[in-house]
């Protein structure tokens, strides 16, 4: 099975959306509603390469570097990368920029809003909010958009890295 | 307190030993006695369980008894524990549970052994995971031994004395006959206790207010003493510009050190794949976010129902401040209702400190057999069975933690709890984070990077008026104290990052182009994840 990665699914995923795999559990439902959205571009091999047969055969660790170039795991990461990085660095500077003024400034924490509620109260309870928000966001992010094309990877990464270590013994 | 209290409490713990017993030798009955059943119980737990084990590893006496007890004596500077605790939540999902549970098998140094040479890495990283964890057992023996000082008057030393001794002993049972499955079963019990326990006095709390937050509020104010100033920061951490320092290197601790926790690790390894690691990670941040939402409640309503002069007369640290509360909500000292609810929280406190305990005990005995005792052992030496190594290992633990909890019994346990998440967020995430994400690092480099954050976060403990020099030090007699902070993270954290980065600089060896792709596509698909 010597495919790269990402090209074996020739038809729409709909075609073939379950793997035989015991550790593969049922989607959620949200699955349904990313078609498309979520789906990273069909056939779309990640270099143009010999046609099977012709190469030799390649060792495990050539099949990640092939793999880590796909434009298929590029995609994943990027999307991974695109959400993570602005939404940690938020939640860092949002929570840093808490712990500071809390001890820098506290006359400012102290100002009253509502009765006893005081702005220092709603700082700490707006970090468990958007805690609980980043979450909400994360997981979504992740199931939407990420989980169905790492998915297919893993398995034709697999697949490769089972055919390298056939070929090469 | 009278002797009913003692009485229905110990019946109660009793009952709860009784059961996780039970659960352990029921569970030992099944065991295969592999490691990957040792460590990581089978994998097959759910994402629901394993959020629920997670929340029960988290959750620890530390929290329960600590944070309010901080908040009752301090207000508002004690509820940053409680925000650092959940935010920290946000860097393991976000950076550390997928890729780990993609990438490693039971440890973190298998992470970073991965990519690298094995030898010197994993000496490394175990190094630094028994260290955290050692320092997190004794926070919670502390825990236990001032429950029971209260439980019995908190005059006989001895009485003290046998309870860190008792669990000790009871953690090495659960740890090395039970495994990972029990550690996780005992985990979701008292992750469900705790939960319990803790909605109820919270509703009691609330109901005794009618409900009214503000009133809550403005009594625990007027009854501290401080007034308003009791519901803004400062009273803690405010005045000189060392303190403040000190509440922002308690609070970067906090929020770095979580991902960088052994125990909390290895709990992504007892589920089948990433995407399961991910929901076990947001149950988790569910329960533990409405839990630190309900010690906020418990904290002042303690500051507000028992007051703070009581509370720092049962224990000057505060970590007596939650029972005293139950005793209160329940009807008072002399009342059925008030013997019930704190025997009630005292049995659920054990509990909580059991299953932690239980918890760290097997990550750190798992680091000593899988990553030291393999790494270490002379070649020709017949290789004894790791699960064997491991079972050692925890009796050796538990001797340690043991002595090191009975030397340190008059600390906060919350606040020892912030000395562990700062070792651990200087020595082990920046080796973690530079494996999964970097790719020249290098061997040097990780090397380098555990040591360069894990000596200095030591030293600086070691010179720092935590130990020496101050009426509340650990040797109030000695004075070496050289290092103003209490809490290490802000200079050492950098530390560990800056060393992990010269080292990889200097490093003679170039990067490893090939295994950097393997752990990179392997972190983020799953390929080849066991």
């Amino acid at each position: 099975m010597e495919t790269p990665p990402g090209s074996h699914h020739d038809g729409p995923y709909q075609d073939d959306p379950r793997y035989d795999d015991p550790w593969y559990d049922a989607l959620a439902s949200g699955w349904g509603e990313s078609a498309g959205a979520g789906a990273l571009e069909e056939g779309q091999p990640p270099r143009q390469r010999q046609p099977v047969g012709e190469e030799p055969p390649r060792a495990a660790a050539d099949v990640y570097l092939e793999v880590q170039r796909s434009e298929a795991f590029q995609e994943v990461r990027s999307r991974y990368r695109r959400f993570v990085v602005p939404a940690g660095a938020a939640f860092f500077v949002w929570y840093i920029a808490y712990v500071v003024t809390a001890t820098t400034a506290p006359a400012l924490m102290a100002r009253p809003v509502a009765g006893a509620v005081n702005v220092g109260m709603l700082a700490g309870i707006g970090q468990f909010l958007t805690t609980f928000l980043l979450t909400w966001a994360y997981a979504r992010h992740a199931r939407l958009r990420r989980d169905r094309a790492a998915l297919e990877l893993r398995w034709d990464t697999q697949e490769l890295t089972r055919g390298a270590r056939g070929g090469a013994s | 307190m009278t002797g009913d209290h003692q009485t229905l409490a110990l019946l109660l713990f009793s009952s709860f030993v009784a059961v996780t017993l039970g659960i352990t030798t029921w569970v030992g009955r099944h065991r295969q006695g592999s490691v990957e059943e040792f460590y990581a119980g089978g994998r097959l737990f759910s994402p629901m369980e394993n959020g629920f084990a997670i929340s029960g590893d988290y959750m620890s006496a530390a929290s329960f008894l600590g944070i309010s007890g901080l908040i009752a004596l301090y207000g508002y500077d004690g509820m940053l524990y409680s925000v650092g605790f959940l935010v920290a939540w946000l860097v393991v999902l976000f950076l550390v549970a997928e890729l780990v549970r993609n990438c490693g098998r039971f440890t973190l140094a298998d992470v970073v052994a991965a990519r690298m040479r094995e030898r010197p890495v994993r000496i490394a990283a175990g190094t630094s995971s028994v260290t955290v964890s050692v320092l997190y057992l004794v926070a919670q023996m502390v825990g236990a031994g001032s429950l029971v000082a209260l439980l019995l008057g908190g005059t006989t030393d001895a009485a003290r004395t046998w309870t860190v001794i008792g669990v000790g002993a009871l953690m090495v049972i659960y740890v090395s006959l039970g495994g990972m499955r029990a550690t996780t079963w005992i985990q979701i019990v008292k992750a469900v206790l705790l939960l319990g326990g803790t909605v109820a006095l919270t509703a009691l709390v609330l109901v005794r207010f009618h409900g009214d937050v503000d009133r809550l509020l403005r009594t625990a104010a007027g009854r501290s003493g401080h007034g308003d100033a009791f519901l803004a920061p400062g009273l803690a951490y405010g005045g000189d510009w060392t303190s403040r320092f000190d509440f922002i290197s308690l609070g970067i601790a906090l929020v770095l050190g979580t991902a960088g926790l052994p125990h909390i690790l290895s709990r992504f390894y007892t589920v089948p794949t990433a995407r399961a690691a991910r929901r076990s990670v947001v149950w988790a941040i569910g329960l533990i976010g409405g839990f630190y939402l309900m010690t906020i409640v418990l904290g002042f309503g303690a500051a507000a129902l028992v007051g703070p002069d009581a509370v720092r007369a049962s224990n000057a640290a505060g970590n007596t401040a939650v029972p005293l509360l139950a005793l209160d909500l329940g009807g008072g000292a002399d009342s059925t209702g008030g013997t019930v609810l704190f025997a009630v929280v005292a049995a659920v406190a054990f509990a909580t400190i059991l299953a932690v305990v239980a918890g760290i005990t097997l990550a750190s005995s798992a680091s000593v057999a899988h990553d030291l005792y393999a790494s270490l052992r002379r070649r020709d030496a017949e290789p004894r069975s790791e699960v064997a190594v491991a079972r050692l290992a925890a009796v050796g633990i538990g001797a340690v933690a043991i002595g090191l909890g009975l030397l340190a019994r008059d600390l906060n346990v919350a606040f020892l709890v912030g000395l562990a998440f700062a070792v651990a967020a200087s020595a082990n995430l920046p080796v973690l984070l530079y494996s999964l994400f970097w790719r020249r690092f290098t061997t040097r480099g990780a090397v380098w990077a555990v040591w360069g954050g894990l000596v200095p976060s030591v030293v600086l403990v070691l010179l720092s008026p935590v130990v020496s020099g101050s009426p509340q030090s650990l040797f109030p007699g000695l004075d070496f104290q050289y290092f103003p902070l209490q809490n290490p993270g802000l200079v050492s954290i950098p530390l560990g990052f800056l060393a992990g980065w010269l080292g990889t600089r200097t490093s003679p060896e170039a990067p490893d182009e090939a295994k950097h792709a393997e752990t990179e596509v392997r972190s983020l698909t799953g390929a080849g994840a066991v």
